[in-house]
C-alpha cells in the first residue's frame, strides 16, 4: 500500500479555503485575518525549507550533518525555553540551563534509543534520527520550559518563606525543597497527562501519520509507545536537571538567596 | 537536620551546663569593619549575655547590618562568635548558631507546631502570653501578634549560640510587649547570648539594653545617658 501522491495544486485547494476562513474572520471583525494568513504562509515557508534540508540530510546522510541539524534544533529549543520564563536567570543562565539540561536528556535518551532499541543501519540515519529528536526535544523543551518558570516565579513569591527558613538555620536544599519539588512536578505533569489519555482522547501525531502512510496499526502502536517512552525519559530527567542546575543558581557559595539574579518580568 | 550549634558545640563551642541543665554560651559575637549598603565598617563587641540596643531612623540600614551578620546579603567585613569567623564555616551552621528572627516571619507547614524540632515547655507559652494549645493552631489563623511572638519562641527553641532580634515587639500591644521582653531578657541571660536588638521605643530600650547605639550618617554612634 503506497500513500497517495499530493501535488502541490490540491495543496492550493485547501489553502484557499484558508483564505476562506480569514475572509470570514474579517467579515465579523476579529481583527484576526491578518496574523491568521501570516501564520499559514510561514507554515507553508517553514515546511518547505525544512523538507529540502531533509532531503538534502536524507540524500548525504552523513554524520557531520545530522550533529549540526540536532545542534541548530537544540540552540533553537534553548532560546525558547529563556523566551517562556517569566523571571529568568541572568547572565546567560537561563539559556545554559535549560540548553545543557535539553541536551544531557534528550541526546542521551535519542542515542539510546537509536542504538539500543530500534537499531538502524547506520545508527544515525536520518529518517530516524531526526524525528526522533525532533519529538524528544520539543516536549523536554516545554517540560524544562515549565519546571524553570515555576521554580523562579515562586522563589520570588515566597522569598519571605525561603529567607526565614534560612535564618532558622536550615541548608538551602531544605529551605527551598519544597518549591523544588513543586516546580519539578509541573515540569513531568503534561507528559504524565499525556501518556493517559494517549488513544483514549486523543490519537497520537506520528502514530496516525504512520498508519497514514500505510503502516499497520499494530507496528504503529508499537512505536508510539516506544515514542512516548523515550519522550517521557527525555522530559523527566531533563526537568529534574534543569531545576536542580536552576534552584543551585538561586543560591550563592554562602547559602544566601539571591534573587537579585533573576530579571525584572516584561510587560 | 545534621548540623547543629550544639552537637559542634563539644568541638567548637564552649558551652557549660547550668542547673537547668541547658547549656550556657560563654562567647562573644565581634563584628569587625562590617559594611553592607551605607553603612561603612562597623566594629562592635557583643560580650555573652549582654544586649546591645540598636536604634536609628527607618531606612538607615539596621535591619540590613543584622541581615550582613547573620550572613544574608553579600558584605564588607568579618563576624566572629567566639574562636569562629563568619567565613571558615558554611553559611547554614553560621545562621543556626547566629540566630535572626525578622520583624515578621514566616510559616510555611500547615500547623504551628510542624515548626519546631522539639515541642517547647508549656511555660513557654505562658509567659509569652500564648495559649497552651498555640502549637495546634493552623498558620492561617495566626494575629501579627501571634506570628511575632511564636517567631521569637522557635528561634529560641532552636538554641542558638547569639540573636539578632529586629523589632521583636513591633506588633504587640504595651502589656504584650513588656511580658515577650521580660522573657527574653531572662532567657538571653540565663543561656549568655550575645544579642543585637533593634529597637524604637525609648522606655524599652532603657529597660533592656546594656548598651545602645544609634545608627546615623552611615555609622555606628555611642549613646550613653539614657540608661544610667
Amino acid at each position: 500500500m503506497d500513500v497517495i501522491e499530493l501535488s502541490w495544486w490540491q495543496l492550493a485547494l485547501a489553502a484557499m479555503m484558508v483564505v476562506l476562513l480569514a475572509a470570514c474572520t474579517v467579515v465579523m471583525r476579529l481583527g484576526m485575518g491578518r496574523s491568521l494568513l501570516v501564520a499559514a504562509l510561514r507554515t507553508v515557508i517553514q515546511l518547505a525549507l525544512v523538507g529540502l534540508v531533509l532531503e538534502a540530510l536524507f540524500a548525504a546522510e552523513r554524520l557531520v550533518w545530522v550533529v549540526l541539524m540536532a545542534l541548530a534544533m537544540l540552540l533553537v529549543a534553548g532560546r525558547e525555553v529563556m523566551a517562556r520564563q517569566k523571571r529568568r536567570l541572568l547572565g546567560g543562565w537561563a539559556f545554559g540551563i535549560g540548553t545543557l539540561s535539553m541536551f544531557l536528556s534528550s541526546f542521551t535518551v535519542a542515542v539510546l534509543t537509536l542504538t539500543v532499541v530500534i537499531g538502524p543501519e547506520p545508527w544515525y540515519r536520518p529518517q530516524y534520527a531526526i524525528p526522533l529528536l525532533g519529538m524528544l526535544l520539543g516536549n523536554t523543551m516545554t517540560g524544562v520550559a515549565l519546571a524553570l518558570d515555576r521554580l523562579t516565579d515562586t522563589a520570588w513569591r515566597q522569598r519571605g518563606v525561603i529567607e526565614n527558613r534560612l535564618m532558622l538555620g536550615e541548608p538551602w536544599q531544605v529551605a527551598i525543597g519544597g518549591i523544588r519539588r513543586e516546580a519539578m512536578r509541573s515540569g513531568l505533569m503534561p507528559m504524565i497527562n499525556a501518556m493517559a489519555a494517549a488513544g483514549v482522547v486523543s490519537l497520537p501525531g506520528m502514530m496516525t501519520g504512520q498508519i497514514l502512510a500505510g503502516t499497520a496499526p499494530a507496528l504503529a502502536v508499537k512505536y508510539q509507545i516506544l515514542i512516548m517512552f523515550a519522550i517521557t525519559l527525555g522530559t523527566g530527567f531533563g526537568t529534574l536537571a534543569a531545576v536542580s542546575m536552576g534552584s543551585r543558581r538561586l543560591f550563592d557559595g554562602r547559602e544566601r538567596l539571591r534573587l537579585d539574579r533573576l530579571a525584572a518580568p516584561q510587560g | 537536620m545534621a548540623s547543629t550549634c550544639q552537637p559542634a558545640g563539644s568541638r567548637h563551642c564552649h558551652f557549660f551546663s547550668t542547673r537547668r541543665g541547658k547549656a550556657l554560651s560563654e562567647e562573644c559575637l565581634r563584628l569587625d569593619r562590617v559594611a553592607i549598603g551605607e553603612l561603612a565598617e562597623v566594629s562592635l563587641d557583643v560580650a555573652p549575655g549582654e544586649i546591645v540596643c540598636l536604634s536609628g531612623a527607618s531606612g538607615s540600614g539596621k535591619s540590613r547590618l543584622l541581615r550582613a551578620v547573620a550572613d544574608l546579603e553579600p558584605h564588607g567585613g568579618e563576624a566572629w562568635l567566639g574562636e569562629r569567623a563568619q567565613s571558615s564555616l558554611p553559611g547554614h551552621v553560621w545562621r543556626r548558631c547566629v540566630m535572626l528572627v525578622p520583624a515578621e516571619s514566616h510559616w510555611w507547614e500547615e500547623t504551628v507546631g510542624e515548626h519546631f524540632p522539639q515541642e517547647p515547655e508549656a511555660s513557654e507559652l505562658e509567659a509569652l502570653g500564648l495559649a497552651p494549645d498555640a502549637l495546634a493552631w493552623q498558620v492561617g489563623r495566626l494575629s501579627t501578634g501571634e506570628k511575632q511572638r511564636l517567631g521569637l519562641l522557635r528561634a529560641v527553641s532552636r538554641e542558638p549560640g547569639a540573636l539578632l532580634l529586629d523589632e521583636p515587639t513591633a506588633n504587640l500591644d504595651d502589656a504584650t510587649s513588656e511580658c515577650v521582653e521580660a522573657w527574653l531578657k531572662a532567657r538571653i541571660h540565663e543561656r549568655g547570648w550575645p544579642t543585637l536588638w533593634v529597637a524604637h521605643d525609648r522606655g524599652q530600650i532603657a529597660r533592656v539594653a546594656g548598651r545602645h547605639r544609634r545608627i546615623a550618617n552611615g555609622r555606628l554612634e555611642e549613646v550613653d545617658a539614657a540608661w544610667t
